[in-house]
Order: structure tokens, then sequence, then C-alpha cells
């Protein structure tokens, strides 16, 4: 069984073998093809059209069915590897100093002429990491963490959302009320959405998973869908059928044509989380 | 300019880049001619040098933008720059997906801003 742990308590064995398989992902072209797909899905979901994979209650179970079909790549190359997570409010008051971006993981900010990341398994110069899906001519990884003065959630802005009871609502695009939409952080306080500005760099734009960090605060935005469940068990995914151009309860999700929201409402089948 | 398509500004766009090259920043002042970019009217349109880079955008037509239907399209240097508005009228851009701005013009903005003196490239769907 896959156990997705806190990153801050990986062993240097585990940072090791993940990086690996993310580097090997990397040079088989197979990571590009998620690069691909997360763009397509952000530039074509709109707040009055067709959306599914962000600005609209599948939000959660399409980002949920990504990170396993993700996770199962890695797996694919090293059977022992799961996705951690990167739990934010615990870095809020560390910031860059977390060890998330030592050189033995993810590496570090970028530098300040370029935002071009210069250390770690991910830095331009190893050579390993060309950036490829792009909207702009640069072929580097690219951070900022914190520029701008901006700071990530704390635990108590999450608390605050994980306090509504209500999944989602009308008109269930980025002008929501409800817990998704402000997890989202089109509304409110603003969790996900801010720690993607946060970062900076690739992880600001559409392209977004071309930094491997993606992976680990989506993985955190899962686990906290998790705890919104066990604290609200009689709320369920909205809405639950006919309503045009969203993602009802029982409907299917492009890309994949197989998976409805209701499928992927429990995480345990897949994977169980080490808290 | 109501009846340009989007292919006419892009190209208008890119013609005046060459013609016009680098100008100094336009002041501040400027974003107030631009209208507020909220209601249900497409904001108006705008054309100027910031940082170096021409900035356009203005109102499509009808069937205009791929998957978007009529929209309105913003050219950095010539080339699309993909954006976006959300339902409370603020908009965002490809470059820029996850920190909504008021207008079209700031989305732009914060595109020449994020790409440090990088060309865009043509944005896949054309």
């Amino acid at each position: 069984m896959t156990v997705r742990k806190n990153q801050a308590v990986l062993t240097a064995e585990e940072k090791r073998r993940f990086t690996a398989a993310l580097l090997e992902l990397k040079r088989s072209g197979r990571y590009d093809e998620f690069v691909t797909t997360h763009n397509a899905f952000i530039v074509s979901d709109t707040d009055h059209g067709e959306r599914t994979g962000h600005r609209s209650p599948s939000f959660l179970p399409w980002h949920r069915r990504f990170l396993l079909e993700f996770e199962r790549a890695l797996q694919s190359v090293d059977a022992s590897v799961a996705l951690p997570y990167w739990d934010w409010t615990e870095d809020a008051g560390r910031g860059v100093r977390s060890p998330l971006w030592a050189p033995d993981f993810l590496g570090g900010d970028g530098r300040s002429r370029d935002g071009r990341v210069t250390d770690g398994p991910f830095a331009a110069s190893t050579g390993a990491w060309p950036i490829t899906v792009r909207v702009d001519g640069r072929t580097y990884l690219r951070r900022a963490l914190g520029a701008g003065g901006r700071s990530l959630p704390t635990r108590a802005e999450v608390e605050s959302v994980l306090s509504m009871p209500v999944y989602d609502t009308p008109p269930w695009n980025s002008g929501s009320d409800g817990f998704r939409n402000h997890l989202e952080g089109w509304r409110g306080v603003n969790l996900h959405n801010r720690v993607h500005v946060w970062v900076g760099g690739h992880m600001a734009t559409g392209a977004s998973p071309n930094d491997p960090v993606f992976w680990l605060h989506h993985a955190y935005v899962d686990k906290l869908w998790a705890e919104w469940q066990r604290r609200h068990p009689g709320s369920g995914y909205l809405p639950a059928a006919g309503t045009p151009d969203v993602v009802d309860l029982d409907e299917t999700m492009r890309p994949w044509h197989d998976t409805t929201p209701a499928d992927l409402l429990d995480h345990t089948p897949h994977y169980t989380f080490d808290t | 300019m109501p009846e340009l398509s989007r292919r006419r500004v892009l190209t208008t766009a890119a013609a005046l880049t060459t013609a016009v090259g680098a100008r100094p920043v336009l002041a501040p002042s400027a974003r107030a001619a631009e209208g507020d970019g909220h209601g249900h009217h497409s904001p108006a349109a705008f054309d100027e040098v910031y940082r170096g880079r021409r900035i356009r955008g203005g109102p499509t037509g009808a069937g205009g933008h791929h998957a978007h239907g009529p929209g309105y399209a913003v050219s950095v240097d010539g080339v699309e720059l993909h954006v976006m508005r959300n339902a409370d009228g603020s908009w965002i851009s490809v470059v820029s997906h996850y920190d909504p701005v008021p207008t079209p013009r700031a989305a732009a903005r914060a595109a020449v801003d994020e790409l440090q003196g990088a060309p865009l490239l043509p944005f896949p769907a054309n």
C-alpha cells in the first residue's frame, strides 16, 4: 500500500529515490506529457464554459486522479516511491529555509537576475531537467520563492477553510462560495493559488508541473480534501446531477473518460497518509 | 477598435513593434483610461510600450478565440498571450495563472514583468 508522507520526515534515501524516479520520467519523455495535459486544461477551463481541471467542483477529484496517474508512473520506475506532500503551513514562518529547498531534495530559490534555480537535481546546469513544455523562450527551471513579500498560508487560515460545511456552490466556478473554491483560492483567504504564486517561476504559470514541487503541493491540497471529508461526514460532492459544463458526481472526467468524482471520493483504496 | 479581428490586432501589433521600438514606460495614469474591466462589456483596447515591449489588447469578434468564444486578445511584441477573464471580472494569463489582476492591461504588464525580457512563444492552439 502506498503511504504518502510529509516531505519534512523523509529519509535521505527516500529523497534520493524520489528525485531519481522524477529524473527518469523526465529522461523518458513521460514527465512532459503530464505538463502538457495540465497546461491544456488550464487554458481551456473557463468560468462560463466547460470546466474540469480547475475553477470547478472537479478541481479536487481531477487533481486526485492526475496525481494517481503520476504516482503510478513514478512507481513503474521505482515501486518504493510514493508522492510526498508539502504542508506549507509548517513553512509559513521559515519560507526558503525549509529542508524542502535543500540541494539534496528540490533545490533552492532562483537567482535574482533571471530566476534560474542553480542547485539541486533540477538545476539547468545538470542537463537533466530541460524545460521543453513552455510558454516562453526560457529552458531552465525558475523560482522566486516569496517574491513580492507574499507569505504562505497559515494553519489558522487552513482551519478557516476546513470549517466550511458545503463542498461547492453555484455557479460552480471561480465565483463560488464553499470549501472547494476557498481551498482552490479564487475567493477568500486563498490557499492553493497563493502557494503557486509564492513559489513563482514555472509554478506561477499554466505549465506549473515543470517544477516538481507541483506534485508535493497538490498532494497536500488533496490531503486537505480528505481532512475536510473527515470533519464533515454528512457533506458530499456537489453538484449531484444535471449541471451544464460542470462534472456532476456521477459523470466521467476528461481526459480519462473512465472515472467519476464519485469513484474518487475515497482515497484509501489507492493510498493512505502518514498522519 | 471594435471591428478588428484578433488576427488583425496581433498583426498590427507586430508591425508597430518593428516601427516604434523601445519607448519609456508609460505613466501609471494610462491605467485610468482603460476602464475597470468589470461588468459585461469587454474592456477597452490598449496599446503601449511597457518596459521596452509592445503590449496590445482588444476585443475580438464572435468566434474569435478557440475555446473561449468571443473575447479579448492580448499580445506581447506581436505574439499572442493567452488571457482569461474570471467570473468577478478579474484577469489572468498563462504566465501568471494563479494571480488575478484587475484588467487585461495589468495581465499584459504582469506577463512582461514575469518574462524578464524572454520572448513569448506562440500559443500552441494557434
